[in-house]
């Protein structure tokens, strides 16, 4: 067994948990970058070089920075919350349960003969020597050709988001006395 | 090793650990009343999910799914030459024992014993990862709007206030309503509350 | 802006790198890992860095947005378009295929060669362009409330 992948396994649930229990939001960005680039670490042990790194940029680089962004915009403390989380735990503890049950029938960790692997038959490795001349990487064969149909709705969603995020966000600078005066009133309101 | 519990907790560790990182996304989101807290949550939960897909992929004693270029070259050209492959015209049906056939012949070319991990949770995820980022972006942008119109991100005061709208307005003017309708709906004349728009 | 001057010049060193980088998993994907989306995220990051450590007049300089808001529509427009050309060359679509005997090889790689890297290109495109555009809207708003 390999240690380095038990260190990374307790310092991913040690760093989840962290997150879950910070108020500082700030902090907890920051520990939710270091999830994702232990998270990533654990995808290239994975044998997924491509998801590894992107997840690397994504996770701890553009998402940090984003969530930081927002953080400027909206302030950083958590307030604590009158709710107790008995409840929510447990819902979370029963559906953790069911899973983990569900689990007891799953293939085997690098089980060769898991379904996942049977289909389809013969696997894409195999396809892409024959359909790609010779093109090494496979992810690349099955992202862009096999796969080109998902892959351009995939792109298509991107784009939707981007211009989705610049209608809410990139507005008149006219109308910010009257958002103003709106949030004001708002909170006047439920004030009195 | 020998006994079953155990064999059994060596071979499904990984979707275990997956499965309490998802329980920690799950839990934030639901006890959690912070919205930037609750993305956090759902980001967590997602990148479980990244890794219980790509666990799923790997085979033992694999490595990347990415060919050797010399040995995609040799492995090609063998393949050429035998004639099985005419590019793109094979018919579902047939495909499979041809290739089959193709790597039964060739078994002792270079490379033939390099076992590959699962090649397509990678490329699911791939996509999945930089979508995720943008609706991530989406619901960050959404939280920003929120705390302009509200003033705060907390849930149960977003809800406090809420509920003050639904009151009868002392104060006079509805012009929030107007300001809303003016910038969620953007375009609605035939609204009667757009009598008095903000600009 | 940031005003320490460590930070400034380790950027200042790593950026080209950076870019380097990201066009080398652009291009080199087929080969080894990396792709679009990996090369788009990579380069995206060298923008944001970017601004982040010297202000976002600067970065707008260098990527104006009027710019990088087009190149968000010509990514999916390249995608799309190599579909639709292999449609025109008689194929289904996005069947890079039909691309092999279309162009000369002396200069241009084969068929399916050909039509991953176009589509890699285009998907590339979009996510730089997405994801600088996101950063964008986001610095560019200030707190008011």
């Amino acid at each position: 067994m390999n240690w380095v992948v038990f260190a990374i396994l307790a310092l991913l649930a040690l760093t989840a948990v962290t997150v879950a229990r910070l108020r500082q939001l700030w902090a907890a960005v920051m520990f939710t970058g270091i999830y994702s680039f232990l998270s990533a670490s654990w995808m290239m042990i994975l044998d997924a070089p491509d998801v590894a790194f992107t997840e690397a940029a994504v996770g701890a680089g553009i998402s940090t920075v984003l969530m930081l962004s927002t953080l400027a915009l909206t302030g950083e403390q958590e307030q604590p919350t009158k709710r107790s989380p008995i409840v929510p735990l447990l819902v979370v503890l029963v559906t953790g349960g069911a899973l983990i049950y569900g689990t007891l029938d799953m293939p085997h960790y690098g089980d060769p003969n898991a379904v996942v692997h049977q289909h389809p038959d013969p696997s894409f490795v195999e396809r892409s020597l024959d359909d790609m001349h010779g093109l090494p990487n496979v992810v690349t064969a099955l992202l862009a050709s096999y796969r080109g149909y998902d892959t351009l709705g995939e792109t298509t969603v991107v784009l939707t988001a981007g211009i989705a995020v610049l209608l809410i966000l990139r507005r008149d600078e006219m109308e910010r006395p009257a958002i103003a005066n709106r949030a004001k009133r708002r909170r006047r309101k439920a004030n009195a | 090793m020998n006994s079953p519990a155990l064999e059994q907790a060596a071979g499904l560790y990984n979707y275990w650990i997956v499965i309490v990182l998802m329980m920690t996304g799950f839990y934030i989101v639901l006890a959690r009343r912070n919205l930037i807290k609750a993305v956090i949550g759902l980001n967590i939960f997602q990148t479980s999910v990244f890794l219980l897909y790509v666990t799923m992929g790997k085979v033992r004693g694999g490595t990347a799914p990415i060919i050797p270029p010399e040995v995609a070259e040799a492995q090609a050209k063998a393949m050429h030459e035998t004639g099985h492959s005419e590019h793109g015209t094979h018919a579902l049906g047939t495909v499979s024992e041809e290739i089959v056939g193709a790597h039964a012949a060739h078994a002792d070319l270079p490379g033939a014993d390099i076992i590959y991990s699962n090649p397509l949770p990678s490329v699911l995820m791939l996509t999945a990862i930089v979508v995720g980022i943008a609706t991530t972006a989406l619901a960050l942008a959404l939280v920003v709007r929120i705390r302009e119109d509200y003033g705060t991100i907390e849930e149960d005061r977003i809800l406090e206030i809420d509920r003050a709208d639904g009151l009868p307005d002392d104060d006079d003017e509805d012009q929030w309503i107007d300001a809303d309708t003016h910038s969620l709906a953007g375009s609605s004349p035939d609204t009667p509350t757009d009598s008095e728009s903000v600009n | 802006m940031i005003k320490f001057p460590i930070i400034r010049v380790i950027t200042k060193l790593l950026i080209p790198y950076i870019l380097l980088f990201a066009f080398y998993v652009q291009f080199h994907g087929d080969y080894g890992p990396g792709g679009g989306f990996q090369a788009g995220v990579i380069f995206a990051s060298a923008l944001i860095l970017y601004g982040l450590v010297f202000g976002l007049d600067a970065i707008k300089r260098v990527a104006p947005p009027i710019v990088i808001e087009k190149l968000m529509a010509i990514g999916v427009l390249v995608y799309a378009g190599t579909g639709f050309a292999t449609m025109m060359l008689g194929g289904n679509f996005l069947d890079y295929d039909v691309l092999e005997h279309s162009f000369n090889h002396k200069y241009l790689p084969g068929g399916q060669h050909l039509g991953i890297f176009l589509v890699e290109v285009g998907v590339g495109i979009t996510v730089t362009s997405v994801m600088t555009m996101i950063f964008y809207a986001f610095a560019s708003r200030s707190r008011f409330v």
